[in-house]
């Protein structure tokens, strides 16, 4: 390719995976490489860069086929530990969403609600090869006369079960603080009133897309680590907003793209999948995710030496703007200013409380970089990158 | 101050003496009462929080155990599953003594527990449910 000094291809790459010459890098580990080294030479030395992030995201959920019964049942309805699935799907196929709380919780009736268990809680529980209560109704049909089943289940019953997450990996996401008298629940967690305590959540530096902010190497079919297990990007997620205002070095400044991620539910692992509850707020899923950079070239090594220093978000009132839809922030802060845990809004001093894992985020990155250096993991080169406009 | 909450298992012949009356008249203390019961064949059980200076508190319990009173401890604690705990950080929201505090750089979640005032708000803010509310030594009925 013309303009670069340093052109590698992703055939070259996996062959360096597969005769054990290849270099790898977490995203952390390059910040420092690019400093001493300077692009050009650290694109040359690196071949992968490793990022993770370990967050609730509430956009998941796993497509389940839960083999026909005798007589066989066309399942309307369909229930794993009383929380419902969505069985509108093939007879026997269904989809169990994240966020959806077990029938019969209280919600927020006693304010604020505990959430104890939903989809996300499902999900970890049949990854943990834990056994599962399920519920199917039907209304009966020549070929499917049967109206009720009821099994136990675990994951190795289950013919497919497929992890398949609409928005996952957020490019940037708010800081939030609550501006009200009061506090409140939100799924950035607890926020004092005036002002208490501000909450974000993403891995910073470690963060994928923040590694890849214009997506040169992340489309259908690049390779991720997902859930503890093997997974694939498969179309940009939900909400995907690559025309966000950015600053110079393409970080954006608000929520910006984000992944459709998918993979065998089967061979993943409740370490790295676990069931959320956010009180007041609902049930979730935290989901660990890594995504590998190929070192292309010497501009995308560019992009994986971002630092928390060179990362903004906004700052939003969860109080009163963001419920009303008010379009307006407290201001920009950086990602090294909110891991240290302390920023100012409206000059006021503000303790900062992460909600993503950073440890985990970091441990991710270092699997990750492990799997590739063992040869047991190869860059999927993707179909189509995601869109940037 | 020192104070506690102690569970008193009455012996069925010491139940009609004013004992706890006199961890005020001789030891200063002070007490509340918590929860009190007499059983059937005449064996009691009372739970109250004692307060006063640490030595005093001391001689008391002393004072109690010499009348034939079984003194236990009833009072809770916090504990953290880590097994459970992502170390997101969520915590540090709502404990108010510093007891859940995130180490930097690195940002692991640490939990002191000598800090913690068992206040129980990290219970329910805690999005995996690692943090437990537990009595410190012995169970209740134990």
């Amino acid at each position: 390719m013309a303009g670069y000094r340093v052109n590698k291809t992703y055939a070259e790459i996996n062959e360096k995976i597969r005769s054990g010459q290849v270099v790898v890098a977490t995203a952390e580990e390059i910040i420092d490489i690019v400093d001493e080294k300077g692009a050009e030479e650290a694109a040359r030395t690196v071949d992968v860069v490793t990022t993770g992030t370990f967050s609730p995201m509430c956009s998941s959920g796993a497509f389940f086929n839960f083999k026909q019964s005798v007589p066989a049942i066309k399942a309307s309805n369909v229930w794993f530990n009383n929380v419902p699935a969505y069985g509108a799907l093939a007879a026997v196929d269904c989809f169990l969403g994240a966020t959806e709380p077990c029938e019969e919780d209280p919600l927020n009736k006693v304010w604020p609600g505990e959430f104890n268990y939903g989809g996300g809680h499902v999900i970890q529980d049949l990854v943990a090869g834990r056994t599962v209560h399920m519920r199917a109704t039907g209304y009966g049909t020549s070929c499917y006369p049967k109206r009720e089943e009821e099994r136990e289940i675990s994951i190795d019953d289950l013919p497919q079960a497929i992890l398949c997450n609409p928005r996952n990996g957020y490019q940037n996401y708010n800081c939030a603080i609550n501006l009200t008298n009061k506090t409140i629940y939100t799924y950035l967690g607890t926020l004092k009133p005036k002002g208490g305590n501000a909450n974000y959540s993403t891995a910073g530096q470690l963060s994928p897309l923040f590694n890849d902010p214009y997506y040169k190497t992340i489309g259908l079919g690049t390779r991720i680590f997902l859930g503890g297990g093997i997974g694939y990007v498969t179309w940009h997620g939900t909400q995907h907003k690559p025309t966000a205002q950015r600053s110079k070095n393409g970080i954006p400044m608000s929520p910006a793209g984000t992944m459709w991620v998918m993979g065998d539910l089967k061979q993943m692992s409740p370490d790295w999948l676990v069931g959320i509850s956010m009180q007041g707020y609902g049930v979730s899923l935290a989901v660990g995710l890594g995504v590998p950079i190929p070192i292309l070239n010497e501009e995308i090594v560019r992009y994986t030496a971002v630092a928390d220093e060179d990362i903004h978000c906004q700052v939003v009132d969860y109080g009163n703007d963001y419920p009303n839809g008010v379009d307006r922030n407290y201001g920009y802060v950086s990602y090294a200013a909110l891991k240290s845990g302390m920023i100012h809004v409206n000059g006021k001093e503000v303790p900062t409380v992460p909600v993503s894992s950073v440890v985990k985020a970091r441990e991710i990155a270092m699997r990750l970089k492990k799997w590739i250096e063992n040869g047991e993991f190869f860059i999927g080169e993707p179909q189509f990158t995601l869109p940037v406009s | 101050m020192y104070s506690k909450i102690l569970v008193l298992q009455f012996p069925s012949g010491e139940v009609k003496k004013p004992v706890v009356c006199y961890l005020t008249k001789y030891y200063d203390l002070s007490f509340n009462i918590l929860k009190a019961t007499i059983f059937p064949r005449k064996e009691g059980i009372m739970v109250l929080e004692l307060s006063g200076s640490k030595k005093n508190f001391k001689n008391g319990v002393q004072y109690l155990k010499n009348q034939g009173v079984v003194v236990k401890n009833a009072s809770q604690e916090v504990t953290r599953d880590n097994s459970k705990c992502i170390h997101c950080g969520a915590c540090t929201a709502v404990c108010p003594t510093g007891a859940l505090s995130i180490k930097r750089p690195e940002m692991w979640v640490a939990f002191d527990q000598k800090k913690c005032s068992v206040c129980e708000l990290c219970v329910r803010a805690c999005p995996t449910r690692a943090m437990k509310i537990q009595p410190s030594s012995e169970t209740f009925f134990e």
